[in-house]
């Protein structure tokens, strides 16, 4: 039977949103705080959900353990307590939580133990969060 | 199509192990969890229906009929209880979250079903407030 398995974790980290094709005026019209200069910082809620036929020998659509590994490695490290805007991933890229769930979703994709990403949901706060499930 | 979800709590406690395996297996695949003593969690049980909306009530589904359902389906027979002691699908299957959504649906779906108004769409458990499992009656 195919279920879903979900996982949260958090990521501390800090961005500017702004883009070199907009002019200053237009950044800060655009990006209003967010576009302040030397930036600011978020605890992002950063949810994984795992689809998939659900194993019959173990119960689970994929091992939490082997699953936090491959998030931890490829997700949180990466980005916890960093400068999202100096990752090369977001050289030309904003910052924005938007693209901040599709960097993830791809960087996941691929690299699950078991079954298939089905979503990737990031919490820029408690009041706002951005969901991916395709690249 | 409108949605709508309703949360309930229950506290359970469970072990993960497969009898098929070695100690040694069960404890690398399942680590703490496999400890035969148990251990227990404050479950979230969110279950999701889906209907239109009543044109005279404006209801997709009675609230309190939902609830009655879910408490009499699902918390009688797992709240309080040890899921792999005491409760008949986890005398074989293994009480893992996942298997927790599927027995939930299965448990929950004729009543609702029953109850007319609305289709059940999906069940979630959390575990902890980070760890959550889904079915939503697919294959």
């Amino acid at each position: 039977m195919r279920a879903y398995f979900g996982r949260r974790y958090i990521i501390s980290a800090s961005h500017r949103l702004h883009t070199d094709a907009l002019s200053v005026e237009k950044n800060r019209a655009t990006y209003g705080k967010c576009n302040n200069l030397h930036g600011h910082g978020h605890n992002y809620g950063l949810e994984v959900v795992v689809a998939g036929a659900v194993n019959p020998e173990t119960g689970m659509v994929v091992n939490m353990g082997a699953l936090d590994a491959v998030v931890r490695n490829r997700v949180v490290d990466r980005f916890d307590h960093a400068n999202l805007n100096l990752d090369p991933l977001f050289v030309n890229r904003v910052p924005t939580t938007e693209n901040l769930s599709r960097v993830v979703y791809a960087l996941l994709k691929d690299a699950l133990p078991a079954g298939e990403l089905a979503r990737v949901r990031v919490e820029e706060t408690e009041n706002n969060f951005f969901e991916c499930d395709s690249e | 199509m409108i949605y709508l979800t309703r949360r309930a709590t229950f506290s359970a406690s469970h072990y993960y192990w497969n009898p098929a395996w070695s100690a040694e297996k069960n404890e690398q695949v399942f680590g703490r969890c496999a400890n035969r003593n148990g251990h227990g969690h404050n479950y979230t049980l969110e279950v999701t229906v889906e209907g239109e909306p009543d044109p005279v009530t404006g209801f997709v589904v009675d609230l309190k009929g939902l609830k009655e359902i879910m408490e009499r389906e699902v918390l009688a027979a797992w709240d309080h209880r040890h899921l792999n002691l005491e409760t008949p699908e986890f005398a074989v299957a293994i009480p893992t979250t996942e298997n927790l959504a599927i027995a939930a649906w299965k448990r929950l779906e004729p009543a609702v079903t029953a109850a007319g108004s609305a289709r059940l769409s999906r069940v979630r458990v959390y575990e902890t407030p980070e760890i959550f499992a889904e079915y939503r009656g697919e294959p």
